[in-house]
């Protein structure tokens, strides 16, 4: 039985699993479960992931969820380059710091800017500016923080290579990218890493795994975004109030 | 110069590294870093973690911030028994699987509860409205069926038969709103029959000695109102 994921590529974790499954050449079978059709709240989603939500991992019959897990059990079970995750005792644990201070600092905070952009006016919502400019204060001091402790002046955030740690951060910055807040105006550290992580990947693998999120964008400039599912209203609410 | 672990059991991060030392006979010189009197804001202390924030750990001239890492990094360098982190792939995956969960799920809530039914009243001084008291407790409810449903289930600890460092970070987790008097356990027994159960693989005098300072939190006196200015910020930004 070979590996299954299940993502939706609109979702910042999913790219960062996809992207790596993809690079790494480790064969899988794909399973989109759309977000926005609600498709995270079936029955037959709920067997595979109680908690509703993607990224999901099947081997055989297990599975797994969490990106940063995913990731992790990937690169130890499969053939890969041992620079994605090193083994040494300092590397190992700087990746795990990251890991810890990415939960903290920067997932939840940059998702935001689609969900009071695009979202929430989707569902009739406003997000009261405060919590935008908040947001902002946000993002940017984290933003202050990634450069100035963990990219300092290495090519990686861990240092001459790419690890799991430059995806699973890239993927969350790029996620108010591309919906309108460019992060990385007047950073240029920053942009200068994210040229070396796109140039590491490739054009065609970047533009593959970003174009569901441009597509959605896309649909919703030209007025032809289908609507939400009201299923998935209260669990879009909750993500709402969690805005902080 | 030695292992040291700058640390305040009021943390319960903090507590999760100080009975995994202990318990695995580490030797570590133990530095306090008292929360409430502000010493994580000192610049000594930003010269081993420059984001003020324990737990951190110093070994020679290598400095970790960060609870999980530094766990797995006192996993690697010391001998110690295999169940913490096992070798196997699939429950070494269930392991860190809890350990991302954890942040944003039972982590937020714990502290939440802490400080909105505790800290921020009692210490601060900081009305808190019961609406808000309310949700936060009704989440921290939501969160401890996803702990018994998803993780427990019917093992004897989170990822099997025997205790991980999923287990030691969510009992220390739990703690939390223990002290401050909310009842965890009520009308949970295969919840409470883990706690025993954890308490005992750990040992009783460790994990009494461990919760001491939280299970008394509620007799804390006052801040003072220049430290109280200065620990705000940080609070706010922790428990939003
Ligand atoms: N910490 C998890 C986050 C998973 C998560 O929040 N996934 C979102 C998409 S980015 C989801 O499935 N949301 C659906 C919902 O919560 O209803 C990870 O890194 O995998
Ligand atoms: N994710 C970090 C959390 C560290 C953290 O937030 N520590 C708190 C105490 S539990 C702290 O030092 N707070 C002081 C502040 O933020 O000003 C870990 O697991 O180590």
């Amino acid at each position: 039985m070979g590996l299954e994921l299940y993502l939706d590529l609109l979702s910042q974790p999913c790219r960062a699993v996809y992207l790596f499954a993809k690079k790494t050449g480790i064969p899988f079978q794909l399973h989109t479960v759309n977000l926005f059709k609600g498709q995270h709240l079936t029955e037959e989603f709920s067997q595979v992931n109680s908690l509703q939500k993607v990224p999901v991992l099947k081997d055989g019959d297990f599975f797994l969820s969490e990106s940063s897990a995913i990731l992790i059990y990937l690169s130890c079970r499969c053939q890969v380059g041992d620079h994605w995750y090193p083994p040494d005792l300092q590397s190992h644990a700087r990746i795990h710091e990251y890991l810890g201070w990415h939960a903290d600092n920067i997932r939840g905070t940059f998702g935001v800017t689609l969900w009071a952009r695009i979202i929430a006016p989707l569902m009739g919502l406003q997000i009261p500016e405060e919590e935008v400019e908040r947001n902002k204060t946000g993002m940017s001091q984290a933003l202050q923080q990634l450069e100035d402790k963990f990219l300092r002046d290495k090519a990686f955030l861990m240092g001459q290579e790419m690890t799991l740690a430059d995806l699973m951060s890239l993927e969350e910055l790029m996620q108010p990218v591309i919906f309108g807040y460019d992060v990385f105006e007047g950073r240029p550290r920053l942009a200068a890493w994210r040229e070396r992580v796109e140039a590491f990947l490739g054009a065609e693998l970047w533009q593959e795994t970003h174009a569901p999120a441009l597509n959605f964008l896309d649909q919703w400039t030209k007025n032809t975004l289908l609507m939400l599912r009201p299923e998935s209203y209260p669990s879009f609410l909750l993500r709402i109030a969690r805005i902080p | 110069m030695g292992l040291e672990l700058y640390l305040d059991l009021l943390s319960q991060p903090c507590r999760a590294i100080y009975i995994f030392a202990k318990k695995n006979g580490i030797p570590f010189q133990l530095r306090t870093v008292e929360l409430l009197k502000g010493q994580h804001l000192s610049d000594a202390f930003a010269q081993v973690n420059p984001l003020k924030k324990v737990p951190a750990l110093k070994d020679g001239d290598f400095t970790l911030s960060e609870s999980v890492a530094i766990l797995l990094y006192l996993f690697h360098k010391y001998k110690v028994p295999d169940y913490w982190y096992p070798q196997d792939l699939q429950a070494r995956a269930r392991v860190d699987e809890y350990l991302a969960w954890q942040h944003t799920a039972l982590r937020r809530n714990c502290l939440r509860a802490l400080w909105h039914k505790v800290m921020l009243p009692v210490v601060m001084g900081e009305q808190i409205s019961s609406e808000l008291l309310a949700a936060t407790l009704a989440e921290l409810d939501v969160t401890l069926q996803v702990l018994e449903d998803k993780f427990l289930q019917d093992k004897a600890f989170l990822v099997g038969p025997q205790i991980s460092l999923a287990d030691l970070v969510a009992i220390t987790e739990l703690m939390h709103p223990v002290g401050a008097g909310c009842q965890v356990f009520e009308g949970r027994p295969k919840l409470a029959a883990w706690y025993r159960r954890v308490e005992a693989a750990v040992g009783e005098d460790l994990f009494r000695e461990a919760h001491e300072v939280i299970l008394k939190v509620k007799d804390t006196p006052p801040a003072d109102p220049t430290v109280k200015q200065k620990l705000m910020p940080g609070v706010l930004a922790m428990i939003r």
